[in-house]
């Protein structure tokens, strides 16, 4: 019970309360502040996706509503709850109204192992990680059924290209994970962090993080893989026979996992609080934390917005021919020269408490052969771009001279 | 903590549910359901008893390992079953076992 | 039996095994029955939690409700037509009373110590950890032969799906 009660909780038994009641009151404030926060962020993070997307093709964005446009969200959010609230007369009634919500849990339900900080973390389980990619798996599973529930061709359809869209690019994506995680020699995102004292990981593994990077945008369904939406061609997909908040909910649940993407890469690959003077106080390091989570994050809008989308196919081949192989590949060599290095005892055996200085050796040879490997893949891209071309050019060719015949 | 014979009592139960299942339907895909249920009744088993024996839950992994493998297999059977079930649909426009009898001799 | 933390987890998830489990044998309607299903065995993940074994947990859920609730999903949407995916039911009676004797007889081996001798009532305290399981897979001594065996499995059942599952004519 003792370890148990540190902090809030035993600041009210020490004021006279009930100590079973007083663990209690302090592990409910702990769940409200952990869902609580990506809550009120997601509010915020609309009007900033709004803002840089106006920005960037050349529009003012929301500016009516509070200064600068801040309560456009407020404003949206009323008009949501407004609007009526329609179950459609065939649709299955109870899976039909669980998908937004199971949607929205699971990505909230990641923040439960989200460490904030060195000390503020909602519980840190020995499998963080692979906590993070089991509870994302409900999300593909919510999308599957409103599809389904809905009782609409079109949403249906739209369903199975989202869902073969997701299972397919988790693929990569853990294996790109499993790179953080091999190099740390644990799952838990608390370790994670800590093990990147010495040097990011993403200095370690640029090429994991590139993988991780793209795969976690398709996995939130943005651009170049936006098939989820597809605005000009789909008449919306999965969630069309959704209306007010429950289309709210979806929409709230795709902007936070951008965000919690961004913050787990920040995590996972930029060392999460660790930063100058984070030791110094824990908002330093939650500071450090959202900056950078919040500049991977902007990364991702500025990709959404300049990007065209690619086809199903397109997307389908690019995954299964080159991104698996090359996660797949990644992993193989940067575990085998992860042990050969430690066996010759150039890199040290746990990365936690490393200083910069014992993993200069490490860092320079996996930089090596991350570059090696991005200049035989840049090769390869520029190869397989030239003969694209060359055959559209062939037909195109060919059609024009049929149209002239 | 909960005493062991709940869990086997729980595990008992899912495991006679699946059987249920197994032999009163008529689908294909429902028939591999009740299998799952079955694989999973099985797993609780493994769990719990490497959880409360007593040399135990400290070195020897066999239940957790063991468990971890019957994953495994769940998966191949998942998949390999349900590739199967489509085959013959397409082949014979039905999902039923018992029509499937192309090779009865 | 005090009421704490995990007995109240007990219970929770056995209702949640249980009640998913009875709703897919009964249901007709077979996507139906696949969300039961996974209401199912996120009770067995819940259960993994409360007897320490959190991996396997995480791995259930990544399992099953990522990729075999899909899988279910998309056969039973292929192989019926979208909106008659009903099942029927045979030989119901027979097999009720079959699998409730089963449950019973299973439940008298559980329950009467003559049969299963005594079962321990609490748990020990120490339990392995995900680490201790990571370095069991490969150790020599271990489990590396079914691990590396189990490899090859899936390999082979990804192989086989795809090719028995591929249509010709397309």
């Amino acid at each position: 019970m003792d370890e148990l009660c540190t902090g809030l909780c035993r600041l009210m038994v020490d004021s006279g309360a009930d100590a079973g009641l007083a663990q209690f009151m302090s592990l409910l404030v702990g769940v409200l502040l952990v869902s609580g926060v990506p809550l009120l962020t997601v509010i915020l993070l609309i009007w900033i996706e709004r803002k840089v997307a106006a920005r960037i093709q050349d529009r003012i964005g929301p500016n009516r509503v509070g200064p600068i446009g801040l309560m456009q969200t407020f404003a949206d959010l009323l008009k949501l709850l407004g609007k009526e609230d329609i179950t459609p007369t065939s649709a299955d009634r109870w899976l039909y109204n669980a998908a937004p919500l199971v949607s929205f849990a699971s990505v909230v339900l990641i923040w439960a192992v989200v460490p904030f900080t060195p000390f503020h973390y909602g519980v840190d389980l020995e499998i963080g990680a692979l906590f993070f990619v089991a509870v994302a798996s409900f999300g593909t599973l919510a999308i599957m059924v409103a599809g389904w529930a809905s009782n609409n061709k079109y949403a249906l359809l739209g369903a199975f290209r989202v869902v073969s869209l997701l299972v397919s690019y988790e693929v990569p994506l853990v294996f790109a994970l499993l790179v953080p995680v091999l190099l740390a020699g644990s799952m838990s995102l608390l370790d994670i962090v800590n093990a990147q004292t010495g040097m990011w990981f993403v200095v370690l593994s640029p090429l994991a993080f590139v993988i991780f990077y793209v795969s976690s945008q398709a996995e939130t369904g943005r651009a170049p893989f936006d098939l989820i939406e597809a605005e000009s061609e789909l008449v919306a997909g999965f969630n069309i026979e959704y209306s007010g908040m429950k289309f709210g909910m979806f929409f709230a649940a795709e902007f936070l996992h951008v965000f919690t993407n961004g913050i787990l890469m920040a995590l996972l690959f930029f060392g999460g609080w660790l930063g100058p003077l984070y030791y110094e106080s824990p908002l330093i390091a939650f500071g450090w934390l959202g900056l950078k989570g919040g500049l991977i994050y902007l990364t991702t809008l500025w990709l959404r917005n300049t990007v065209p989308r690619l086809r199903i196919d397109q997307i389908m081949a690019f995954n299964w021919k080159f991104l698996v192989p090359l996660s797949i590949a990644n992993l193989i060599l940067i575990s085998a020269a992860l042990k050969a290095l430690q066996e010759i005892g150039w890199a040290p055996r746990d990365f936690v408490g490393a200083g910069i200085g014992d993993l200069i050796p490490t860092t320079i040879i996996m930089l090596l052969i991350n570059g090696a490997m991005a200049i035989y893949l840049l090769g390869f891209l520029r190869k397989r771009g030239q003969e694209a071309r060359r055959e559209s050019l062939t037909a195109r060719a060919a059609l024009a001279q049929a149209a002239a015949e | 903590m909960v005493p062991l014979w709940m869990y086997l009592a729980v595990a008992a139960a899912l495991f006679s549910l699946g059987v249920f299942g197994a032999l009163s339907r008529r689908n294909a895909v429902a028939i591999l359901m009740s299998v799952e249920l079955m694989l999973n009744a099985v797993n609780i088993n493994l769990v719990a008893f490497w959880r409360y024996s007593e040399t135990g839950a400290g070195l020897l992994l066999n239940g957790y390992a063991f468990t971890a493998f019957v994953l495994i297999v769940a998966a191949a059977e998942a998949a390999v079953g349900l590739a199967i079930i489509i085959t013959v649909y397409r082949n014979r426009r039905s999902v039923i076992p018992e029509l499937a009898v192309a090779l009865k001799g | 039996m005090e009421l704490n933390a995990i007995t109240i987890g007990f219970v929770v998830f056995s209702i949640f095994t249980l009640g998913g489990g009875f709703g897919v044998v009964t249901t007709r309607n077979l996507f139906q029955g696949t969300i039961w299903l996974m209401v199912s065995l996120f009770g067995v993940a819940g259960y993994f939690v409360l007897l320490s074994a959190p991996f396997l947990a995480a791995v259930q859920i990544l399992v099953y409700i990522g990729a075999i609730a899909i899988l279910i999903t998309f056969a039973v949407m292929l192989t019926r037509s979208v909106t008659r995916i009903k099942s029927r039911y045979v030989r119901l009676v027979p097999s009720f009373i079959g699998s409730l004797a089963l449950f019973l007889v299973l439940l008298l081996g559980i329950t009467v110590p003559i049969f299963g001798g005594q079962l321990p009532e609490a748990a020990p305290e120490t339990v392995a950890t995900t680490r201790d399981l990571g370095a069991a897979l490969v150790d020599e001594n271990g489990y590396v032969v079914p691990f590396m065996l189990a490899s090859v499995l899936l390999t082979a059942a990804m192989i086989g799906s795809i090719f028995i599952a591929r249509d010709e004519n397309a």
